[in-house]
């Protein structure tokens, strides 16, 4: 992350490409520095990596197993393939999942063309989910007075819970349960507008990949989010300004 | 050559993407000469003929009707398309899903819900391929008038659809 550190200088290949790097880079940095796209969906650029959404999985030759770019460091003389059959594969069977799994109606959302998991459905070319759907019972949390969290659209990418932590320093943000009864919690699981911590300065909107948390008073369609927030502000501070 | 025989039809579903079909204004009359409407919502034939080339689907299958219908199309048709959200993801109609058909039918029709004239609901409103095999889809909500001419001139010269999926 900081340009200032003495690691050393190493070379790798990706996608037969060679490449000169730092050993503390991981190989999503070295293969966006390099203009080698790998899709991502809870990666955000100022945030510590979560390696939640195994979009960014790779393949290392010599390793028997998929790694996410976004949290594995380079090596010297590794050998990275970001795309093949088998890798584009799963990450389509994720979004797959993903949609399956929550109650994401496109058509009715606020966020309609301004939504991660939309553009990688059509990045990935997931034209129609094969997995049956869950149609899960989610609450929706509108006791803030500015903003929403329906958990019907949520991704689980914990964007939310870093920033607020990382970034605003409030950590009101957690995750809570497991598996398909993991959501997002603010403070302890109380409703969002009744949470002690929260300051209301909406980071964690603006970082939300989906239609999860938003401002209100928008229709369908309307939410526009700011994601390179984060950027912004983790920029300032490392310049000390 | 002969014309293809083409058909349309609306099972659970708003007739938007219907509209967004007639959208295409003017390129109708190209597809005009190249297909035979046999049956559509746009025309008044009463049944499904026994041998259709392309059947665009609009709606989710909601309904014990909406599945004979789509079973019987299906074993009609050769080249199946489900057009739009509904047909492709079950999208708006999916959204009763959280609640039983039961609970569904007494809330808009009170304690004693018509037994004759409304079919009876499915426990979930599902996407068309998840009752029958669908050969080409076309998200969108509804798909826009070109989208549907890019894909349908694809399909109609037996090449794959060249628009990128997008829902919503």
């Amino acid at each position: 992350m900081n340009s200032a550190t003495n690691a050393k200088v190493i070379t790798l290949t990706i996608d037969d490409r060679s490449v000169g790097a730092r050993e503390d880079q991981t190989i999503l940095q070295i293969a966006r520095e390099n203009n080698i796209h790998i899709p991502t969906l809870c990666f955000l650029e100022g945030l510590t990596p979560a390696g939640a959404c195994r979009l960014c999985l790779v393949e290392i030759v010599g390793t028997n197993r998929v790694l996410p770019a976004c949290t594995t460091y380079a090596t010297e003389g590794m050998v990275v393939r970001t795309t093949s059959p088998a890798l584009e594969a799963h990450r389509r069977t994720i979004i797959e999942l993903l949609f399956a799994e929550g109650n994401h109606v496109c058509a009715v959302c606020v966020s309609n063309g301004n939504c991660e998991l939309q553009d990688l459905a059509t990045e990935l070319g997931v034209s129609h989910i094969t997995l049956p759907y869950l149609n899960p019972v989610r609450p929706v949390d509108a006791s803030h007075p500015r903003f929403t969290l329906d958990h019907n659209r949520c991704v689980l990418c914990a964007r939310c819970v870093r920033v607020c932590d990382e970034v605003e320093g409030a950590h009101t943000w957690d995750i809570m349960g497991r598996g398909v009864e993991a959501r997002i919690i603010a403070d302890l699981n109380q409703p969002w507008g009744e949470a002690a911590s929260c300051t209301s300065c909406g980071k964690c909107v603006q970082v939300c990949p989906t239609g999860a948390l938003v401002e209100k008073g928008k229709a369908v369609a309307e939410m526009r989010k700011r994601h390179a927030l984060p950027k912004l502000i983790t920029r300032q501070q490392e310049h000390g300004s | 050559m002969s014309k293809i025989r083409f058909a349309t039809v609306w099972l659970d579903g708003c007739s938007g993407c219907h509209m967004s079909f007639l959208d295409m204004d003017l390129i109708l009359l190209d597809l005009a000469p190249k297909i035979d409407l046999v049956y559509s919502p746009l025309v008044d034939f009463k049944t499904f003929p026994d041998q259709v080339d392309v059947t665009l689907v609009e709606g989710a299958v909601s309904s014990t009707e909406d599945e004979e219908k789509i079973r019987h199309i299906r074993r009609h048709t050769k080249i199946l398309i489900a057009l739009g959200d509904c047909a492709v993801t079950s999208n708006v109609p999916g959204m009763r899903n959280i609640f039983s058909p039961d609970t569904i039918m007494q809330h808009v029709y009170g304690d004693t819900p018509p037994v004759q004239v409304i079919p009876p609901l499915l426990p979930k409103s599902v996407p068309v391929h998840h009752v029958i095999p669908i050969d080409v889809f076309i998200p969108g909500c509804p798909p826009s008038a070109d989208t549907i001419v890019k894909a349908l001139l694809a399909v109609l010269d037996g090449q794959p659809n060249p628009v990128p999926p997008r829902f919503g």
